[in-house]
């Protein structure tokens, strides 16, 4: 039963034959679980909460970073340095205080997933790595939970539903994990700061239709949506009857593992690393290395190290003939994980002395100049 | 001729292009075409025996080629062949 402010709150989806008081009581009832507070969880977490969704889970460990307001919409200035999860209930508790949230402050995991999941009808992920997406995708398949899936990658974003009944699940799209490094992370590749919200949208348009029951739900159809050309595709998704989710063999495994993403990563050899603070030592004494930034040339216009010379990672290849293999070098990037392929590059090529400034730009910035701006 | 069309992670090692017109009769030529073209794509779409990465889809207009022909799924003149890479993208 809908309260009387419940009917003036939600008037206009009442009017509307398609929703109406039975279908505002459906939401009310409903319960779904956003994994991820962040691009696209902002969205959809603001207009569920909206829309009278009853109960919204949670999911988040991480806390707001100046870096995140281009496109987390749902955070703001004055929530630098909070809980992602407190500011996100906050800004949703003030939208409407009419539903119920509730907040998991956890990393999901193989030990804590179903018996999260296992109280949310929908679930909609909106993370950002692969194993969690794998591990996602496995418990619902389990638990015969729908999954509203949305990814999105600097101007292009990826929308489905997985999981539903009959319907394909994550891994009849894509069995395996890409390993570690061929696909670049938002954090390295960028996002545009709309992106998530144009694609976290489909995602709560989708939510709210399976709640309703309502029109087509993008359930074997996977939308892709290219911000720049402003097009929509759409690609049929065919249940893979080898998948696990057919065999019935799924259960929830190391996902990390299964990713590829070694337990501890492997520490470089301390030759091959270089401290900004060392460098900086050696540009001071006038020592004879070339110091290489193998960002893209729109983030050394950001901020750059006065005597360095810019080969992005993509060039390296085809510039290494250009270098004297004796040469003394040192290479960084934004964060440390570019310039280490940059170093193996360099490294296959036969050069010998090849160090990587450990922290890239970022360190440099907090260690050494912070005149150079952190992005 | 078909257009393939490169999705922006895979951009990178196909001179930007966000569609490039090849030739061939399959899928399968379509691809070498394209890889004969920008070298760079060969290891992002194909595993080292040749086999194409299964964290990449391919379809013909809107159909996955994994239940059509695979590789020998026949490309006519106006085709669109998408290159679809999982992403994982979202909270970041």
């Amino acid at each position: 039963m809908l309260t009387q402010e419940e009917i003036s709150r939600y008037s206009r989806h009442l009017i509307m034959p398609e929703v109406g008081v039975e279908g505002q009581e459906k939401l009310k009832a409903a319960k779904v679980l956003l994994i991820g507070t962040g691009g696209l969880g902002a969205p959809v977490a603001m207009y569920l909460a909206a829309a009278g969704v009853g109960t919204i889970g949670l999911v988040d460990f991480d806390v707001v970073d100046v870096s995140n307001l281009q496109r987390q919409v749902i955070h703001g200035t004055k929530d630098i340095g909070k809980k992602k999860i407190d500011s996100a209930e906050e800004t949703m508790r003030d939208i409407n205080p009419l539903i119920k949230i509730v907040k998991h402050e956890v990393a999901l995991t193989s030990a804590n997933a179903l018996e999260i999941l296992k109280d949310y009808d929908i679930i909609a992920d909106g993370t950002d790595n692969f194993p969690t997406r794998f591990l996602i995708n496995d418990a619902c398949v389990m638990l015969g939970k729908p999954n509203v899936y949305a990814s999105i990658f600097r101007f292009e974003g990826q929308a489905t539903i997985f999981a539903a009944e009959g319907g394909p699940c994550y891994r009849c799209l894509y069995p395996e994990p890409p390993p570690p490094g061929l696909v670049p992370s938002c954090a390295e590749g960028g996002v545009l700061g709309i992106l998530p919200g144009v694609v976290g949208l489909l995602q709560a348009t989708e939510v709210v239709k399976l709640i309703l029951g309502a029109g087509e739900p993008l359930i074997g159809r996977l939308m892709l949506y290219d911000a720049l050309a402003m097009k929509f595709r759409e690609l049929k998704l065919r249940k893979n009857p080898e998948c696990i989710c057919a065999t019935g063999e799924v259960k929830l495994i190391d996902y990390e593992q299964f990713c590829g993403i070694p337990k501890q990563p492997e520490p470089p050899p301390m030759s091959a690393e270089i401290s900004p603070k060392d460098v900086k030592t050696l540009i001071d004494a006038k020592e004879n290395f070339i110091l290489i930034d193998v960002r893209e040339p729109h983030e050394f216009q950001i901020g750059r190290i006065p005597t360095s010379t810019l080969i992005p990672l993509g060039d390296l290849p085809k510039k290494v003939a250009e270098l004297d293999p004796n040469g003394n070098y040192v290479l960084h990037c934004k964060m440390g994980g570019r310039s280490a392929k940059g170093c193996d590059i360099l490294r296959q090529s036969g050069f010998k002395n090849v160090r990587n400034m450990t922290g890239g730009i970022l360190a440099w910035s907090d260690q050494v100049d912070p005149s150079v701006p952190k992005y | 001729m078909a257009k393939i069309l490169i999705p922006t992670p895979l951009r990178q090692y196909a001179e930007k292009n966000n569609s490039v017109d090849v030739s061939g009769a399959t899928v399968g030529e379509a691809l070498a075409n394209l890889t004969t073209q920008f070298p760079d794509l060969r290891k992002n779409l194909f595993t080292d025996e040749g086999k194409l990465r299964s964290f990449v889809n391919v379809y013909v207009n809107d159909e996955d080629i994994r239940y059509l022909q695979k590789d020998a799924t026949a490309v006519a003149d106006g085709d669109t062949i998408s290159i679809v890479p999982s992403i994982a993208g979202g909270l970041c």
